[in-house]
């Protein structure tokens, strides 16, 4: 069962970071327009600078 | 359209406010401005410098293009900062220079193809609703992932892990459970705490009751090296519970926001004549006997009568009455009239409190606290929901008591686990997913639901009113015998219609235009207020206005009449434009077995001709306000479910009074305020979808509630005689929130 020793952090790790990148994604405000977003990439207008 | 002052002078509370983009700078900065001109950073702190926000509602836009589209027209406007499109909300923010106003980049964006409403910038209260969405996100983020970890472990528990392992996997998961509890649970916790404390036993109450002894049961049982432990349902539970929360507060948050900023155009100011200077005061100021100014196109702040000057007056959304009247010296005007052509100078009569649109304004009171308050279906089945579930795991707890002779462990691990079974997990997300799937398909056809509980009171409706002008008709009258016109007449009628802001002769210009007609040019142009535009050709005095003024038999239709030198005065009749849309719902809505009511305050013949237009059976005209108002509360006390759909102050009682109400987004704001539902596009067809749809939308969420009762009726005698496992209720709880909420989708 040794195994568990290093398995149990690691998917907690795991877990984490992806809460972690979850945050950010809120902080950053990113679901603010969810629909909006999905219809700017159809356009080359943001190919270079993505906007805001 | 006018700007309110507000947007030039954004306060700093209001700073959090920003694009999306730019929010990685909120806590360093102070306002937009800095954000748009980060040189000009130390200059905007003193506050010299502020940039206007400017937020449109753009009700028709739906894909890639109009973005682009939108965003490039408004950037290329002079003062545009920056201009970013929120298709979710269907609104663009600006940020502009200061002093930029609203009304040209609204022409502008129609230019392009796009209908677009001034929204109030005042944006403090949706950057408040903002910050409560994403604090509730957030919790729904901690406690998914809590409970996907903890149920790794809990797997391995029901496989198998014994002893040690399992004694370890169960810490491990308190570690994990016990603090998302108590950061996910808070919202449940406080409003059962805000219940209790006003002595009311709501639907969170067994929810907090459910979370704190599963937690405590499970953590007591770990310490014990129990079997049993309840972390992946407490963080299940609360996982679920945020998901329906938060999208009953999305729902509510979107709609409340916009609805709330749909511009308040009208700054309530009056001028005011003071020893001979005009001085602007705030219309609360005024007193009887002041004597005020209304210049073209302004509203008339206060009842008052004539003194100077001759114009005409728009009073369609006081009385309905589509045709302008005549104002001069001697006549009487109320309060909320638009001044249309010549500049007018009144004695007030009354002001304030006395004033007649202070008179609507008690009407709407008075129908308001007249009206039942709704029970929502939600309400309805939390208020049996709580009592039951507190009795069952009481009962419960006593009788596993009394059976194991004072064993107080075990029955306490029954009563949880009975708490835990019957927690609404599914109850919880019954109504919001399908309010949520409703409002989002309504949205799309451009309705915005105020009011969770507007689309339940939808569904019972039987009796559809509606108001004649500015909701079944535009509000703007089109000319119907354009025929009769020779080109060149026409050429002249354009030039002429041109130089007015009068309805009739905007409508003449718009229709030339339309028509690629070039407008003749003619001399020594001007407005008679209150009569009508002159002008000369090669000598001859052209006039284009009343009859009477013009030369010619008046009728007894809304027309105007074009004189050309000595020849023969040509009568030019018009009609109100319907809606688009109009005949559509009210089909639809006869075709749905509805009882379909015209009640407008114009004139007979006018009601009559629309009525039979689109095939109403029962209409009234010449209604007042107070008779609009009363017809619904009678028609109420006979037990009638009414829509009232209207747009005018005079509808505003009505609207109050009615059982559920629909207004346009060109209303005026108190005709929006006081209804449920507001139509944000020109199209009227929306309006017989919304009903059908919130019939379905209801049918869903009694299903909804069967399917959780059904489920309950099989998982809770499961617990009662002590044979539910934390894997069942785990199982049961995620099937039974999985079925509800593809169940709500369903909805078509």
């Amino acid at each position: 069962m040794s195994v568990l020793t290093y398995l149990i952090p690691i998917s907690l790790f795991l877990g984490g970071f992806g809460l972690v990148a979850f945050f950010w994604t809120l902080r950053t405000r990113q679901y603010e327009d969810p629909k909006g977003d999905s219809e700017r990439i159809l356009s080359d207008q943001y190919d270079d600078h993505p906007k805001g | 359209m006018t700007v309110a002052p507000a947007a030039n002078g954004l306060t700093p509370a209001a700073s959090s406010a920003l694009p999306a983009g730019e929010a990685e700078h909120v806590s360093a900065s102070a306002c937009p401005a800095c954000l748009a001109a980060p040189s000009a950073e130390a200059l905007a702190r003193s506050g010299d410098i502020r940039g206007a926000r400017i937020m449109l509602s753009l009700p028709t836009a739906h894909c890639a293009v109009c973005i682009t589209d939108v965003e490039r027209e408004l950037s290329r406007q002079p003062g545009v900062r920056s201009a970013r499109v929120n298709l979710t909300l269907k609104r663009v923010s600006i940020d502009a220079e200061p002093g930029v106003e609203a009304a040209p980049l609204v022409a502008a964006l129609d230019g392009i193809g796009y209908e677009a409403y001034e929204l109030d910038p005042g944006l403090l209260s949706a950057t408040e609703t903002d910050k409560r969405g994403r604090d509730l996100l957030m919790r729904i983020g901690v406690s998914g992932f809590a409970m996907m970890n903890i149920m790794l472990l809990s797997i391995s528990v029901w496989s198998g892990a014994e002893d040690a392992t399992r004694d370890m996997f169960h810490w491990i998961s308190a570690a994990i459970a016990l603090p998302t509890v108590v950061f996910a649970g808070q919202p449940f916790f406080a409003s059962a705490w805000a219940g209790l404390r006003r002595g009311r036993v709501n639907m969170d109450v067994p929810i907090s009751l459910a979370l704190i002894l599963a937690s405590s049961i499970s953590l007591y049982e770990t310490a014990h090296h129990g079997h049993q432990a309840y972390f992946d349902a407490a963080v299940m539970l609360s996982f679920f519970l945020l998901v329906g929360r938060y999208l009953d507060y999305r729902t509510r948050a979107v709609a409340r926001s916009a609805a709330e900023e749909l511009a308040a155009l009208e700054v309530p100011r009056a001028t005011v004549l003071r020893e001979g200077a005009e001085v602007v005061v705030p219309v609360g100021e005024l007193v009887p006997g002041d004597i005020i100014r209304v210049r073209p196109g302004g509203r008339i702040p206060a009842d008052g009568t004539v003194t100077e000057g001759t114009s005409e007056t728009d009073r369609s959304l006081l009385t309905g009455e589509s045709l302008p009247v005549y104002a001069g010296p001697g006549v009487t005007l109320s309060a909320g009239e638009v001044n249309l052509t010549g500049p007018l100078t009144l004695r007030v009569t009354a002001a304030g409190k006395d004033s007649s649109l202070h008179r609507m304004a008690d009407l709407v009171a008075t129908a308001e606290s007249a009206k039942t308050k709704y029970t929502s279906l939600a309400e309805r089945a939390a208020r049996a929901y709580s009592p039951l579930v507190h009795t069952l795991a009481f009962s419960s707890f006593l009788t596993w008591l009394w059976i194991t002779g004072g064993d107080v462990r075990h029955a306490i691990n029954i009563a949880a686990a009975v708490l835990i079974i019957t927690c609404p997990c599914a109850l919880g997300l019954a109504v919001p997913a399908v309010v949520t799937t409703a409002s989002g398909k309504l949205f799309r056809k451009g309705l915005l639901i105020k009011d969770g509980t507007a689309l339940e009171r939808l569904a019972e409706v039987d009796t559809v009113v509606f108001d004649k002008t500015g909701t079944l008709t535009m509000g703007a009258p089109a000319p119907e015998n354009l025929f009769d016109l020779t080109p060149a007449q026409f050429a002249i009628a354009a030039a002429l219609g041109g130089a007015s802001s009068h309805p009739l002769a905007t409508a003449l210009a718009a229709a030339a235009q339309a028509r690629g007609i070039v407008p003749a040019v003619l001399d020594d142009l001007r407005e008679v207020p209150g009569y009508g535009v002159e002008g000369r050709l090669d000598g001859a005095i052209l006039r284009l206005g009343r009859a009477d003024w013009v030369g010619a038999e008046a009728g007894s239709v809304t027309a105007t009449h074009l004189r050309i030198g000595t020849e023969a005065p040509v009568t030019l009749r018009f009609a109100d434009s319907l809606r688009p849309g109009a005949e559509a719902a009210v089909s639809a809505l006869l075709a749905q077995k509805k009882r379909v009511l015209l009640v407008s305050g114009d004139v007979e013949g006018a009601v009559a001709a629309l009525a039979r237009r689109l095939g109403i059976a029962e209409w009234r005209s010449g209604a007042r306000p107070e008779e609009k108002a009363a017809l619904v509360a009678e028609m109420t006390g006979q037990g009638a479910r009414v829509l009232m759909v209207g747009d005018g102050l005079n509808d505003t009682a009505a609207l109050a009074s009615a059982h559920v109400s629909i207004s346009p987004a060109s209303a005026l704001d108190a005709a929006r305020t006081a209804s449920d539902i507001v139509l944000l596009g020109q199209d009227l067809a929306p309006v017989a979808d919304a009903v059908r749809i919130s019939v379905q939308a209801r049918r869903r969420i009694k299903q909804n509630f069967a399917l959780s009762a059904l489920y309950n009726v099989v998982a809770v005698p499961i617990a009662l005689v002590g044979l539910a496992t934390p894997l069942a209720a785990a199982l049961a709880m995620s099937l039974s929130s999985i079925t509800v909420s593809l169940n709500s989708l369903r909805l078509k």
